[in-house]
């Protein structure tokens, strides 16, 4: 601050009075509503999934019906994981670099997946690529069909994870590129693409937590054949409807913690990179 | 829209290839399929599906589903608001942990939402049994299914609010305090209104998600039709017992207002960036 404005102090820093009760009240009201409708549930499966022993815990995410749901979401995950890195990241492209009519229309339909109820999402899946699909392509009760139902809820996590950076992103830097001669092949690679890799992470992760727990858009179209389509969340509800909460509880405690590791790791990285990107 | 380099016809045809697979993409994954729905639906006329919807077990789905969303959205606004205050404007220890519990709901599945819910309030849950003996049935009853609704509408509020109050600051809540505010008013004089839009669209994404909720009320419905089912529930029931009328009447009613999310959401995130 120059020194002629000396004359004028800052305004004194009062302290505001927080309304809902004082700060206390407040923060104890929150605290309460997490605990009453989030923690205590989730401590309820914690307790359950261990009430027989580690063993027992051990044991039931090893039985081999559980291994293959396991297995069977971590790759169709891994695999909606990767496309959406791809397409996510062109139809980012597309809607910030290109211009064409209706692309305001298109760049809404982007959120139809976070807006369609998943059953829903489901059901209309299952009309295209179903039974009596009018292309031919039935997929209904296959593998393929899980990837499918993953790509419709997941869609948006990456597009929107891109979509301001590409915004923000100096262009000048591509153009300087291009005027040296980059191919522009070279140019998305050298130049664009550094810049999105963090939000492509970002999006990622959030796309890979919401596909290890995904079940409504999954339970029309998978028919949930034991060693062939069924998924973990799947098992976990047959699990449930069979009397089994032992079991079921402590697959969803190994589901919880992977995921919950995902997002931490995730907030670590953005920690990372923005510090990194500041300093 | 200027760009600077002049398009070479090399560049327009890599530009225009990318389009293609852009929208070809969307096409097969979003729009065919909902179209598909829409046509099949209505192609023996408006008679089949209309008398569906209107079936008594159709009503019900439809008045318990907002019955749910009804209870849910602004319990989870209030409680929305509140944290983001508390988040943004205070400073305690264990804030860190508040935070990241906040974002559970966003990182568990349904299905373990519906299973936990079951544990503590099912007939061998923790006070399962204890409720029952005072007449008060959670599991298999309405009070179950609100319950799954909030966990899983909790986050929307609180994630969409506190941005905007970490970006307005508090020298206006500063302002009006030194001119003798009292607390209540400058919440609601000065608070509220500079962050009503980030509120508006945290609860518009929150309806969308209680309204569709799917997997977690299904583990607690226990799907008595009739009963115990909201209009997701009430939609794959119909699917399971081959009336596709039904599933679909009601899978429009679904996406119909998922549309109508859809132009709040726009409406809302431009009114915001606006401000």
């Amino acid at each position: 601050m120059a020194a002629n404005d000396a004359t004028v102090a800052p305004p004194p820093r009062v302290s505001i009075r927080f309304p809902f009760g004082g700060e206390l009240l407040s923060r104890g009201v929150v605290t309460l509503w997490l605990t009453v409708i989030v923690l205590i549930p989730l401590a309820a499966v914690l307790e359950h999934s261990l009430q027989d022993g580690l063993g027992e815990f051990w044991e039931a995410i090893t039985e081999p019906e559980s291994v293959a749901a396991i297995r069977l979401t971590l790759i169709s995950s891994l695999i909606i994981v990767a496309v959406n890195a791809t397409m996510g990241t062109l139809i980012a492209w597309v809607l910030v670099r290109d211009d064409f009519r209706g692309k305001g229309i298109v760049n809404s339909l982007i959120d139809l997946p976070f807006a369609l109820p998943t059953i829903v999402a489901g059901l209309t899946l299952l009309a295209l690529y179903g039974p009596n699909s009018p292309i031919g392509a039935n997929l209904a009760y296959t593998k393929a069909a899980i990837v499918l139902a993953l790509l419709f809820v997941t869609l948006p996590f990456v597009v929107r994870a891109v979509q301001p950076v590409l915004i923000e992103v100096d262009r000048e830097m591509e153009e300087a590129a291009a005027s040296l001669g980059a191919s522009r092949r070279r140019i998305f690679r050298s130049v664009l693409l550094p810049n999105l890799t963090p939000a492509i992470v970002a999006g990622c992760a959030l796309a890979f937590a919401r596909a290890l727990g995904e079940y409504g858009s999954l339970v029309l179209i998978t028919g949930n054949i034991p060693f062939e389509t069924q998924v973990a969340s799947v098992y976990i509800f047959g699990r449930i409807e069979s009397d089994a909460p032992t079991s079921a509880a402590a697959v969803s405690i190994f589901l919880l913690v992977l995921s919950v590791a995902l997002l931490f790791a995730l907030n670590l990285v953005a920690k990372w990179s923005s510090r990194h990107a500041n300093g | 829209m200027p760009t600077a380099s002049p398009p070479t016809s090399e560049g327009r045809a890599q530009r225009y290839g990318l389009r293609v697979v852009a929208l070809g993409y969307l096409a097969l994954l979003l729009v065919i399929p909902v179209a598909i729905i829409f046509v099949r639906t209505f192609e023996d006329g408006l008679g089949p599906p209309l008398e569906a919807i209107t079936s008594p077990d159709g009503q019900h789905a439809f008045w318990l589903t907002l019955v749910c969303v009804g209870i849910a959205v602004p319990l989870n606004t209030v409680f929305g608001i509140l944290a983001a205050l508390v988040l943004v404007r205070q400073k305690f220890r264990g804030k860190m942990i508040l935070n990241t519990i906040i974002d559970l709901p966003f990182a568990i599945s349904p299905v373990v939402i519906g299973l936990a819910l079951l544990l503590v309030y099912g007939r061998n849950g923790w006070i399962g049994q204890d409720l029952l003996d005072a007449g008060i049935q959670v599991i298999f009853s309405t009070p179950g299914m609100v319950l799954a609704t909030i966990f899983v509408s909790l986050p929307f509020v609180v994630r969409e609010t506190m941005p905007v109050l970490q970006e307005i600051g508090d020298e206006q809540e500063q302002a009006a305090s030194t001119l003798g505010a009292n607390a209540w008013q400058t919440f609601w004089r000065v608070t509220l209104p500079a962050i009503r839009w980030g509120v508006a669209y945290g609860v518009v994404l929150a309806t969308a998600r209680a309204l569709g909720e799917y997997g977690a009320v299904s583990v607690v419905a226990g799907r008595i039709s009739g009963e115990t089912e909201t209009l997701p529930l009430f939609v794959e029931n119909e699917f399971t017992n081959f009336n596709l009328a039904g599933a679909y009447a009601a899978a429009i009613v679904l996406a119909l207002l998922a549309l109508v999310v859809l132009f709040g959401m726009n409406i809302f995130k431009r009114k915001e960036s606006d401000a």
